[in-house]
């Protein structure tokens, strides 16, 4: 078997390389002092997690995790009806599916880029609000919460999609047609019947959607214009901007931290269940 | 029930897909405004004459081709040789790249490229952009030929083993063709990814080294712009025409 063994082998030093070993500069980063320009220098030192618990730099990261679970509910929300339309179909099925899919082949940022073109002071939906004289000025559609939460929901809606379709193909159709002959009304089938058994999609959508949303970047930048900070754009400004290794550093792994945690959480809610 | 149902999803099949429409629809608008004025090429004309965008693409499409083929190929090993035997170890941190957010990958390897250059004599550039590449793509082709290998007979090979065959010849002569058509979805998905990406790259690109992702970035951070509409135009057209060539050739 020494075949296998050179098989592994370029996955295996490109893991160490270029995952594990910068994950572990990050970590010694982390515990090293700011140097003058840039960089890191001795002495060792605790500041940067201390800096973790300033109430400015902690509100960013609980900002994060609330977007991000709203994000993740929205998602549930408004995808398992879809997914449920898509699992019911007679026709086209497949076309639906690929429907769903298809935003994944197109460039996230050229996605959000859409939304702010639509969403701008001078962008259509301002324009035609005007033109219809509904409003007399243009609404504040971009740079806000709201805005990040659209674009993510926007971005993040077919990971939810998905897994649920999955679970509702693999259900026993007959079993929400027994809960009907019983008498069920259709919202009592659906909440009662349908829903607890697509649960492990719901969980699985809910993960793959979380935890980018935790970590994300591009949408929180261009949709938030800078005032809606979440965790991702805090790293980045301390690695850019602000020039902070160390602390960027602790602030990465304390990502990391509650990324791998939700994981756990979740492995040990679904073992083996995973798509 | 079901009418609303079917409302509703509609609903949301125009919510994913509108956007883009529009956006495309307006490339083609002779007005720098979000009023329709009439049909017009200026804003391709303008995303032609551009040489700074040109040559973004010109990189992207570089940095795509090689990781995607070097990922393909280093993705397809690791799945190979996990296939039959497992490697929890290689699988478990393939999988956390997956998960790792794209920003704290993107911070780790700038600060793994910045401490090998203080013994190398190495820049960040194109070379960096293309390693970082193949970094986050391995796991995206190893799933893909996981899922492959997992739906395929293994008694093909072993009788191939059996007839005296060495491991490479088995593996060269009967496993590789039946992997060939999941190679090339997964090829295409890093080709895709590595196109796409803006975060991870925007950490380690150099100054002579921008990708058209990064160039589109910029322009959208300055306010909108209809040049940004037609390259998106153009973008999504391609990959469309991309992913559609390659179902025809994989439905063969």
């Amino acid at each position: 078997m020494n075949l296998r063994r050179w098989f592994l082998l370029p996955a295996r030093a490109m893991q160490v390389l270029f995952f594990a070993v910068p994950l572990g500069i990050v970590v010694v980063l982390s515990v090293l002092t700011r140097g003058d320009y840039g960089g890191a220098e001795q002495p060792w030192s605790s500041e940067s997690y201390r800096r973790l618990f300033d109430p400015l730099y902690g509100l960013i990261l609980w900002r994060s995790i609330w977007i991000a679970a709203l994000a993740t509910a929205l998602c549930v929300l408004l995808g398992f009806p879809l997914a449920l339309y898509i699992s019911r179909a007679q026709k086209y099925r497949s076309l639906l599916l690929q429907l769903v899919i298809l935003p994944f082949w197109t460039s996230f940022l050229i996605r959000t880029y859409a939304w702010l073109f639509l969403l701008r002071d001078t962008g259509l939906v301002n324009t035609a609000l005007l033109k219809l004289g509904v409003i007399h000025q243009p609404l504040p559609l971009l740079y806000n919460d709201g805005a990040v939460l659209l674009g993510l929901v926007y971005g993040y809606l077919p990971f939810m999609v998905l897994p649920i379709y999955a679970a509702l193909e693999r259900m026993d159709p007959s079993l929400a047609e027994a809960a009907a002959d019983l008498g069920a009304k259709p919202l009592s089938i659906v909440l009662r019947v349908i829903a607890p058994l697509a649960s492990a999609g719901v969980l699985a959508g809910s993960l793959l959607v979380f935890i980018p949303c935790l970590g994300a970047y591009l949408t929180p930048d261009l949709m938030g214009g800078g005032r809606t900070v979440m965790v991702g754009n805090l790293v980045q400004n301390q690695f850019t901007t602000a020039r902070d290794w160390p602390f960027g550093s602790a602030v990465s792994l304390a990502l990391m931290a509650i990324t791998a945690l939700m994981l756990a959480l979740f492995l040990r809610r679904a073992p083996a269940e995973s798509p | 029930m079901s009418k609303l149902l079917g409302w509703y999803a509609a609903f949301l099949y125009a919510f994913l897909h509108v956007p883009l429409l529009i956006l495309i629809a307006f490339s083609f608008n002779s007005s720098r405004f979000s009023v329709w004025e009439g049909a017009s090429f200026t804003w391709y004309r303008a995303m032609l004459n551009d040489t700074q965008m040109a040559e973004a693409a010109w990189h992207s499409v570089i940095i795509a081709v090689f990781s995607s083929l070097l990922a393909t190929a280093i993705g397809t090993a690791a799945a190979y040789g996990m296939w039959k035997h497992k490697a929890p170890l290689l699988q478990g941190s393939l999988y956390l790249t997956l998960v790792t957010p794209e920003i704290v990958m993107g911070i780790s390897l700038l600060a793994l490229f910045q401490w090998i250059f203080r013994w190398m004599p190495f820049r960040l550039g194109l070379g960096t952009v293309i390693i970082a590449h193949v970094a986050f793509s391995i796991a995206y082709v190893a799933i893909v030929i996981t899922a492959r290998l997992r739906t395929m007979d293994p008694a093909l090979e072993e009788a191939a083993l059996d007839l005296g065959a060495s491991e490479w010849a088995a593996f060269r002569r009967v496993t590789l063709p039946l992997l060939a058509p999941a190679m090339g979805a997964a090829a295409l998905l890093a080709l895709v990814v590595s196109f796409d990406d803006y975060v991870i790259t925007s950490m380690v690109a150099g100054v002579d080294s921008e990708t058209l992702p990064m160039v589109i970035y910029a322009m959208a951070r300055r306010g909108v712009n209809p040049v940004l509409n037609a390259v998106s135009s153009v973008t999504v057209v391609f990959f469309g025409a991309l992913i559609l060539l390659s179902e025809r050739v994989r439905a063969q």
